[in-house]
């Protein structure tokens, strides 16, 4: 191999890792509310948009980055906890059909919302201008400075995910509330307000991914769905509940879909004309993150770090 | 004395042809193909609802098998329509446009994928197995859309509706017929599943496992069997759907197809027989409505849905016959 094309490796190496580590947030919060509450919550792509939307909305009103950022968590969390009060409190003690499906109404009902109050055509967030060239890192190599700051950010936002979990109050109450409810109810613990709370949170998370990875593409109503079942791709493979899992996965997710894009037409390159090469290839990328997900099922069906 | 149940059902069912002869005498060919449309997501959701109501598994990914019977007509008309063989490797075949080999074609098709997916998914149960679903429908969804070969995102026109020995598809109304009748007789093959021996221990495997398994029976194979058939049902109904619409693009296999058969099932009432058609006659009645009053009429929908979900778990018809859910 070349150097130019190891430069090219290591670029879409970083790349993957950084929709990995999106990906991480959106997985966290899911596998979190399912650990805990046993909820499926396919709404949870909608809280991505409203965290675009929200951060487009503040950045265009107000020119700061930073401002936009903040306003992706307060008002997904705000959102996450509004409708944890109003529908999804009812939902804890339904089966998985009627989760399913009252969540397939929140997505049309936030959807169509969304579309009614900014309209159909995408919003746009500009990535901040001192964010806007590229770095250098060490071995020469250019690489965007924003897709960097994404990668730090997810990075710190996951490690301190983890200390939340394994250090405070708030994490022991989350655990205990993973492996048994009536317990930590019975020891004083407001259970519905941890509930929305751990809603909030997840939200939140899902909310602040929406804004990062909107600056790169378009903000536009129906984005958090491809996420979404990506996140759940992410939580098939880790282990639902496990939130080691969820980041095991999304970076293996992140990594197999962008390096595969890459790799497959080049090495399909050398059996067959240019061409044909790169249709198929690109078929052949597009499926897989889901054949990795199938031998992962094969072997372990409920997941790498997935108990019972 | 016949049950309000089953009174209900009758009325319902015989209401479609009701509108589609109506709409004939008043020469509105629009309706016949509302009509024809509700009457093939029927049958796409009876199809599911073999899967879900009676066997209790949530599929999130049947439009999987909707858009694989859509595209074996798709692909099987645009070659008999450019006269070039379809090569498969092992051997080469002529396209056809003939709907019965189509019919065969999407259902054999879609048996098999029913068949893979179903030993990977059913490996699992309950949010895994409804994930997993979902992941592979947007499998197929991305698959389609980067390939290049049958018109990639922007879908695959037919010009002539295929053809059936001795009607005349291109009627409206005989189209409708010949869907009508095909959703009778799969509504009446799935009303004896139900009562034999297999949709009795498929329908106790979903209540209580164990129990089935006492008795010597693998609940994997009776899940599995019941996923095949579910999903060469809606492979069918994909079939039909293209040629209704003359077209095949990537969003049948979308997600939210896939959701929308579930809201059918729920809608009419889940584990009833005639759920499905009762959810998916209101839907297109409601989309068809509703898209007329508002732009955003889907908001609507949602909230009518999430009405349904949290306090009429019955649906339309157990409302209507004052019963809950079969479900509990």
């Amino acid at each position: 191999m070349g150097w130019m094309s190891a430069l090219l490796l290591i670029e879409q190496v970083l790349n993957g890792l950084q929709s990995g580590i999106m990906l991480f947030l959106m997985a966290a919060g899911l596998t979190l509310i399912f650990g805990v509450m046993g909820l499926i919550n396919l709404a949870h792509g909608s809280l991505y948009m409203i965290g675009a939307f929200a951060a487009a909305a503040v950045a265009g009103a107000t020119g700061s980055f930073v401002l936009a950022l903040a306003a992706s968590l307060v008002a997904a969390a705000a959102a996450g906890a509004v409708i944890e009060v109003a529908v999804i409190r009812r939902l804890y003690d339904r089966d998985h059909l009627d989760q399913v499906l009252a969540t397939f109404a929140l997505i049309l009902i936030l959807s169509e919302g969304t579309r009614w109050v900014f309209g159909s055509f995408p919003l746009y967030l500009d990535v901040p201008a001192a964010l806007a060239g590229p770095v250098t890192l060490p071995g020469g190599i250019q690489y965007p400075a924003y897709r960097l700051l994404i990668i730090v950010v997810g990075l710190l936002v996951a490690a301190g995910l983890f200390l939340l979990i394994a250090r405070t109050r708030i994490g022991i109450q989350i655990r205990a509330g993973e492996s048994d409810r009536e317990m930590i109810a019975a020891l004083g613990v407001d259970i519905s307000r941890l509930y929305t709370l751990v809603f909030a949170l997840g939200a939140a998370l899902a909310g602040l991914a929406g804004a990062l990875v909107g600056a790169i593409q378009s903000v536009q109503v129906g984005m958090g769905e491809p996420v979404l079942i990506l996140a759940f791709v992410v939580i098939v493979i880790g282990g639902i509940g496990s939130i080691k899992g969820a980041l095991v996965g999304a970076l293996l997710v992140g990594l197999t879909d962008t390096l595969g894009g890459v790799l497959l037409p080049l090495a399909l390159s050398g059996v067959m004309e240019a061409s044909a090469a790169t249709s198929v290839g690109s078929a052949l990328a597009s499926m897989s993150i889901y054949i990795l997900m199938a031998i992962v099922l094969i072997f372990r069906p409920t997941g790498l770090y997935g108990t019972a | 004395m016949m049950r309000r149940e089953t009174i209900l059902n009758l009325l319902v069912f015989l209401a479609l042809p009701a509108v589609a002869l109506a709409a004939l005498a008043l020469d509105e060919p629009f309706t016949i193909t509302l009509a024809t449309r509700a009457a093939i997501l029927a049958l796409a959701a009876v199809g599911l609802n073999l899967a879900l109501g009676l066997g209790g598994l949530v599929s999130l990914g049947h439009a999987v098998f909707f858009g694989l019977g859509g595209y074996a007509m798709g692909i099987l008309a645009s070659h008999a329509q450019s006269y070039a063989p379809l090569d498969l490797g092992l051997f080469v075949i002529d396209g056809t446009k003939s709907m019965p080999v189509i019919w065969l074609v999407a259902i054999s098709v879609s048996a098999l994928a029913a068949l893979l997916i179903g030993l990977l998914a059913l490996r699992t149960t309950g949010v895994y197995f409804i994930m997993i679903t979902l992941a592979f429908g947007q499998m197929f969804y991305y698959f389609t859309i980067s390939w290049p070969a049958y018109g990639g995102e922007d879908g695959l026109s037919i010009y002539v509706r295929n053809s059936f020995p001795g009607l005349n598809t291109l009627d409206p109304v005989q189209f409708f017929g010949l869907v009508f009748a095909l959703l009778a007789l799969v509504l009446w093959i799935m009303g004896r599943i139900e009562r034999s021996a297999f949709g009795l221990a498929l329908g106790t495997a979903r209540q209580n496992a164990t129990r089935v398994e006492t008795v010597g029976l693998s609940p994997f194979k009776l899940r599995l069997v019941a996923f095949v058939i579910s999903g060469a049902v809606t492979g069918l109904a994909g079939a039909l759907f293209a040629d209704l619409n003359r077209f095949v693009s990537p969003t049948m296999f979308s997600w939210q197809m896939s959701g929308e058969f579930i809201v059918f099932i729920v809608l009419g009432g889940i584990g009833r027989l005639f759920g499905p058609v009762v959810g998916a006659c209101l839907f297109v009645l409601l989309e068809h409505l509703l898209s007329g009053v508002s732009e955003f009429w889907l908001i609507y929908l949602g909230a009518i849905l999430l009405f349904v979900v949290l306090f009429a778990r019955g649906g339309v018809i157990g409302a209507l016959v004052g019963q809950g859910g079969r479900h509990e």
